[in-house]
């Protein structure tokens, strides 16, 4: 069995209903297992919905968890990736203040060099916006910081399989059955 | 003449024009339930007033709490194998149901709690008694939903049954807004035939069946422990052809119990914390462990780390999240366990396994003489559990239902009762909720009225559900009841004694006159202290009809045994 702690993506396809956080996120809670990130959005297929969680624990409880979410009446499909088996994103927002577009020019350079996005200006604060990998908004954020941050957020991971998840065909089974 | 069939059938599925609540109880009487368990209450009062109008085809039966409502319902489904159905009000009424429903979950027991809440204007307000039930109960429920539209219903309610029925059974919870009780709209009834998302039983793989068959043939030492799924699956009859084929001895959790009677020669008793000796000891020797629809609880295996290390696993189970979960299993063969021991048997060799089902017998033997004897043929003064148990067996001659509550006398009960036929071992077994056996024994009894139903409730349980006496008195359900009343709660002082000194924290009971009180809902009562009176006793309670209170007074601190120590090795089993 494993025993080191890894970082895992779990993806789960499930009916769009009310009420399925709170039965997904207690399988997790009930084995003390810290949620890093959460995102719910629409999938592919119509009206099905897709969660990226991000935990980070040991293989063989990742596999029972994924098993004990798979049983809920309203998941279609969980799966479980490691970070070289996925392409994934996260987002993040930055509100500064204006002076500091003019006061201190290096900023222009760290959004170019960042790949980062101005969203907008105003008198009192602008607004950068970046997508990327963990670490790549992780250095930005340390370098904005030092200029001093209004707010900031950070979105859940989003992510899709380089293999094919196929749940099209899982539905017509189900359909089927 | 069929054109008239036709007609008919056009008939009933033919569209009405009805409240949410009328529907309701159209919905019930579509799924067959002929009754139910509950309590009123405000928002569910739309829903009772159809119940009075519909009083002759649905009998609502009242409890006299909430709690008992949910465990009369999981009585009558665990003898009957039905769907057992509890309705309670919102608020306090909705979270009265949740040990209930906590007990089906972990037990497997199919039921249905219908629950009324505030209007739907009033939802999230902290309105009066207005609580999340469905956020409350989500961890404990197999599925649950909340209806705010009349037009809901119909599928919400055919959808529950189904779920709460197929596969792995398990409670489901449905809340509906007062509102929706009083819309009106069109209703027509639709049963339920699947969930897009919901795949019940897992598709027989062929190949793990004759993987497991091969293993099962090449077996020296091969052990079968089989839990309640056998019985669940309805595959008594199966599980019987597989084991008498192959001669395997075959050991039961305290929900497999009844599967195959306990006479059979190879039921070897049973497994976990006070289960029998040679099952126990032999799971650390046998080569092949052969589970079938169970799930492993830690009470069965003790320290998992020793636990059957040295066998190959084979692991039937419907639940592919039971899989690997506590034991590696070799191999897995997911479904019902019918369909995958009817694969099975044409695939397995005739065997004898003489050598090592007398080992079984060796091992019997030295926990008869320790154990056994003691507790059911006692020399000392008091009277012990097991000679009330086995006063029972001699006069229902194992036909009855037991219904056991929890704690020392379960263990005694489940040890010792003799049963004929399946579904007659109804327990609390994964929760371990006391107060359970007096309400589930209502709800057995009338499920199948013409069977037996005797409930062994320690003087503990009793006390914590004993209200529902009002319910027996008013329904005249004839359930015989023991009470073995030993002034403690008798299994956490029996470890205090072990592993805390003796030091009895709040385990002594200063207990009321039970036969008063029995009395006093007008049942027959009695209680027995001495050992000439017992027989007597036993046989006044079987023969009388109607409901029975019996209090027999035992010995004060017996201690269940064998017992495996928490953390300790099933072969580690302590005989005393």
């Amino acid at each position: 069995m494993e025993k080191e702690t890894k970082l895992f993506t779990v993806s789960i396809y499930t009916e769009n209903n009310v009420g399925l956080l709170n039965r997904i996120s207690a399988i997790f809670q009930r084995r003390h297992i810290n949620i890093e990130s959460i995102n719910s959005s629409v999938s592919e297929i119509e009206n099905v919905s897709k969660w990226t969680i991000l935990v980070v624990l040991k293989e063989d409880l990742m596999k029972k968890i994924i098993g004990q979410i798979e049983k809920q009446v309203e998941v279609i499909k969980a799966y479980y990736h490691t970070e070289d088996e996925i392409i994934y994103q996260e987002s993040c927002i930055f509100k500064m203040k204006s002076d500091l577009l003019f006061d201190e020019r290096q900023i222009q350079n760290i959004i170019k060099d960042s790949n980062a996005v101005i969203v907008t200006v105003n008198k009192k604060f602008f607004v950068i916006e970046k997508s990327g990998r963990r670490n790549e908004i992780d250095l930005l954020h340390r370098e904005l910081s030092l200029f001093g941050i209004m707010q900031f957020t950070r979105s859940g991971r989003i992510a899709v399989s380089k293999e094919e998840m196929d749940i099209s065909t899982l539905l017509n089974e189900f359909q089927e059955h | 003449m069929k054109e008239l069939q036709t007609l008919q059938k056009h008939e009933t599925q033919k569209t009405l024009h009805i409240s949410g609540s009328e529907a309701i109880i159209r919905c019930l009487l579509a799924e067959g339930v002929d009754i139910l368990y509950g309590y009123p209450g405000g928002a569910i009062m739309p829903v009772y007033d159809e119940l009075y109008k519909y009083q002759g085809q649905i009998h609502h039966v009242l409890t006299r709490h909430e709690q008992g409502a949910t465990h009369a319902a999981q009585g009558y489904a665990r003898i009957s194998g039905k769907v057992g159905v509890a309705i309670a009000t919102s608020g306090p009424g909705a979270t009265n149901l949740i040990t209930g429903i906590a007990d089906a979950q972990i037990d497997s027991t199919p039921m249905v709690c219908i629950t009324g809440q505030v209007g739907s204007h009033l939802l999230g307000s902290d309105a009066f008694q207005e609580t999340d039930i469905v956020g409350i109960s989500t961890p404990v429920t197999k599925w649950n939903h909340q209806i705010t539209k009349a037009s809901e219903i119909p599928e919400v309610f055919a959808k529950a049954f189904y779920i709460a029925k197929s596969g792995r059974p398990g409670p489901v919870l449905i809340d509906i807004t007062k509102d929706a009780q009083f819309e009106v709209f069109d209703f027509k009834y639709k049963k339920c035939k699947g969930v897009r998302s919901y795949k019940p039983v897992p598709k027989l793989n062929f190949s793990s069946i004759e993987a497991a068959a091969n293993l099962i043939n090449k077996a020296k030492k091969p052990l079968v422990v089989w839990g309640q799924g056998v019985i669940l699956g309805e595959a008594e009859a199966e599980f019987k052809a597989v084991i008498e084929k192959a001669n395997l001895p075959s050991a039961w959790t305290i929900l497999g119990a009844s599967a195959i009677p306990t006479s059979h020669p190879l039921n070897v008793g049973m497994v976990g914390m006070h289960g029998n000796y040679a099952p126990n000891f032999l799971t650390n020797e046998c080569d092949v462990l052969i589970a079938i629809g169970m799930r492993f609880d830690d009470r069965v295996t003790g320290d998992l780390s020793r636990y059957a290390k040295q066998a190959r696993v084979i692991h039937f189970e419907i639940d592919l999240a039971e899989i690997n979960k506590n034991v590696k299993a070799d191999i897995a063969v997911l479904g019902n366990a019918k369909k995958s021991l009817k694969a099975l048997l044409p695939l397995l060799n005739k065997n004898s396994h003489k050598d090592w089902l007398q080992k079984f017998k060796d091992l019997y033997q030295i926990e008869f003489n320790k154990v056994i004897q003691n507790d059911v043929n006692p020399t000392k003064e008091g009277l012990t559990m097991g000679e009330v148990i086995k006063e029972i067996n001699q006069q229902t001659k194992g036909d009855a239902a037991i219904v056991s509550d929890v704690g020392q006398h379960q263990m005694i009960a489940c040890r010792y009762a003799e049963f004929n036929r399946t579904k007659s071992n109804i327990t609390s077994g994964g929760l371990g909720t006391m107060g359970f056996a007096l309400p589930a024994a209502i709800g057995a009894k009338m499920a199948e009225p013409h069977r037996e139903v005797v409930a062994i409730i320690g003087d503990g349980g009793y006390q914590m559900t004993i209200q529902e006496l009002g319910t027996i008195f008013q329904q005249r359900v004839s359930v015989k009841i023991v009470v073995l009343n030993n002034k403690f709660l008798g299994m956490v002082r029996q470890w205090q004694q072990l592993f805390f000194d003796k030091r009895y924290a709040s385990t002594e009971m200063t207990n009321p006159d039970f036969v008063t009180i029995a009395q006093g809902y007008h049942i027959e009562a009695q209680k027995v202290t001495k050992r000439e009176y017992l027989k007597e006793a036993v046989k006044q309670m079987i023969d009388f009809e109607g409901p029975y209170f019996l209090e027999v007074c035992v010995e004060k601190e017996d201690n269940v045994f064998p017992m495996i120590p928490t953390g300790a090795s099933v072969s580690e089993i302590r005989l005393e």
